[in-house]
């Protein structure tokens, strides 16, 4: 085994992958930020008490959970982008807001979770001394809430990242397209693939572990 | 002080307080007792609007609580509340727990909250705990604390919902003692309470609480010792 991944045509191929892993990982990272913006507006709504804030992000939450993040993508960049409003906006930029508000319809329940398990009690203790909603909100509520959702949020990392796979449909330059691109060149598909892979658990494992001593740490 | 007139208060379709006229003076503790579910916490709450008042009207000072133009943070922070539950805030130390009002809604300096929360600590036997956090005090040290943290808004009453109910009965004492302490310096207190050795010898005047309403009310002796109606002989008759 260790001999045939040291072969040549393993490792021929990364300089190509870490290419596109640099493409997954950014549109990851910035998507992430913004879904995390995105969710927090979304879970603090769904707990308005105005329905009409509380039924937009439900319907928007329903939406994305309910779609595959493949048409998501094709809807976006094709559907909006192009048809829709003629603008043409690149294929990264594209990824970055899908993933920003695939991950934020998840993100939102992650959010509406964790602060609706915050004892009702810490509320009542923080507007009973004269605290207004929206600072019982951010000294309160927010800074528990947040530690319970730093384990959802990560395990949401690890689902992102992979969804990004689906974005060479619309032409994102990521480790998926980059394999493409390679193996119809050399023909070397499985030992290609193998590279993504591998390229692949090399940030989820360690994350996921991570995560599994954070979470203990934590102890949430 | 405070000043309750046929206060009602529903739930839905169930009508958990049936109409509760009540005075309070400056000065005075009054202690409500009644069996559970006759609507004491939901009362107390209405005092200070963390339940919404259904109909009647609750004055605190003379501002009336349902008065639009009355600034409900500017009533609550004049108003402290102890929890049976303690309700501290488990991500900040002692000392910040008490510090958070004053320096947020009083508009105090960090260094002027942190006198008046040392000060405090020190008060309720609690000064080497300050930079510890809730989590690894005992109930009695966590009720102290909360006690501390509401006197910290230099609130003019003081209500209590059961504040001993929670604690293991070795700890109860410590508590009962600070709250003794308040009311010898005069606090107004308002306190839901299972302990009667605490209503017969700190409190001013005793209140009876059952199905929604006042069944009885009076001094302590009057009630423990002589009590007129048979629901509060009946409810004594288990309790004591
Ligand atoms: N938020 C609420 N929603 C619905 N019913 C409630 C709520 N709070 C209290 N109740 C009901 O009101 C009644 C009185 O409760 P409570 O005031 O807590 O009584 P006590 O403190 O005397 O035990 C109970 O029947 C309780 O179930
Ligand atoms: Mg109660």
């Amino acid at each position: 085994m260790i001999y045939t991944i040291m072969d040549t045509a393993y490792i021929k191929s990364l300089p190509f992958l870490i290419d596109g892993l640099k493409i997954t990982l950014s549109i990851t990272v910035i998507g992430l930020f913004l879904g995390m913006i995105i969710g927090s507006l979304a879970g603090l709504g769904k707990l308005s008490k105005n329905k009409f804030i509380r039924g937009f992000w439900s319907v928007y939450v329903e939406v994305v959970r309910g779609t595959p993040i493949l048409a998501q993508a094709l809807f976006l960049y094709y559907g909006v982008s192009e048809d829709l409003i003629g603008l043409n906006i690149s294929s990264f930029t594209a990824g970055v807001i899908a993933i920003a508000v695939n991950a934020g319809a998840y993100i939102a329940e992650i959010v509406r979770g964790a602060v609706y398990s915050i004892d009702k009690g810490q509320h009542e203790a923080g507007r009973s001394m004269g605290l207004t909603e929206k600072q019982t909100m951010r000294y309160i509520i927010w800074p528990q809430a947040f530690k319970r959702m730093i384990p959802p949020l990560g395990n949401q990392f690890i689902i992102s990242l992979k969804d990004t796979s689906v974005f060479s449909v619309i032409v994102v330059h990521d480790v998926v397209f980059m394999a493409k691109e390679y193996y119809n060149t050399t023909f070397e598909i499985f030992e290609t693939l193998v590279m993504v892979c591998l390229l692949y658990l090399c940030i989820t494992i360690p994350t996921a572990l991570y995560l599994n001593r954070l979470e203990r740490k934590l102890d949430v | 002080m405070i000043t309750v007139k046929d206060l009602h208060k529903s739930f839905g379709d169930l009508e958990v307080l049936k109409g509760i006229d009540a005075t309070v003076d400056e000065s005075e503790v009054v202690c409500v007792i009644g069996p559970s579910g006759s609507g004491k916490s939901t009362f107390l709450r209405c005092l200070n609007l963390l339940e919404e008042i259904t109909a009647g009207e609750v004055r605190i000072n003379g501002d009336k609580l349902t008065d639009p133009s009355v600034n409900i943070n500017d009533v609550r922070s004049q108003v402290g509340m102890v929890f049976q539950h303690f309700n501290l805030f488990p991500h900040k130390t002692v000392l910040d727990n008490i510090t958070l009002g004053p320096i947020k809604v009083k508009g105090l300096s960090v260094n002027e909250a942190k006198d008046v929360g040392l000060k405090l600590l020190e008060k309720v036997g609690l000064s080497d705990k300050a930079d510890d956090y809730p989590d690894s005090l005992s109930g009695g040290q966590k009720q102290r604390v909360a006690i501390a943290r509401s006197l910290a808004m230099n609130p003019k009453v003081m209500l209590f919902d059961e504040p001993t109910s929670a604690l293991d009965p070795e700890l109860v004492g410590d508590v009962l003692e600070v709250m003794k302490d308040l009311a010898e310096e005069g606090m107004t207190m308002v306190v839901v309470t299972h302990e009667m050795g605490f209503a017969k010898e700190v409190g001013d005047r005793v209140l009876f609480m059952d199905e929604g309403i006042i069944m009885e009310e009076g001094e302590p002796t009057q009630i423990f010792d002589n009590p007129q109606n048979p629901r509060t002989q009946s409810f004594l008759s288990k309790i004591l």
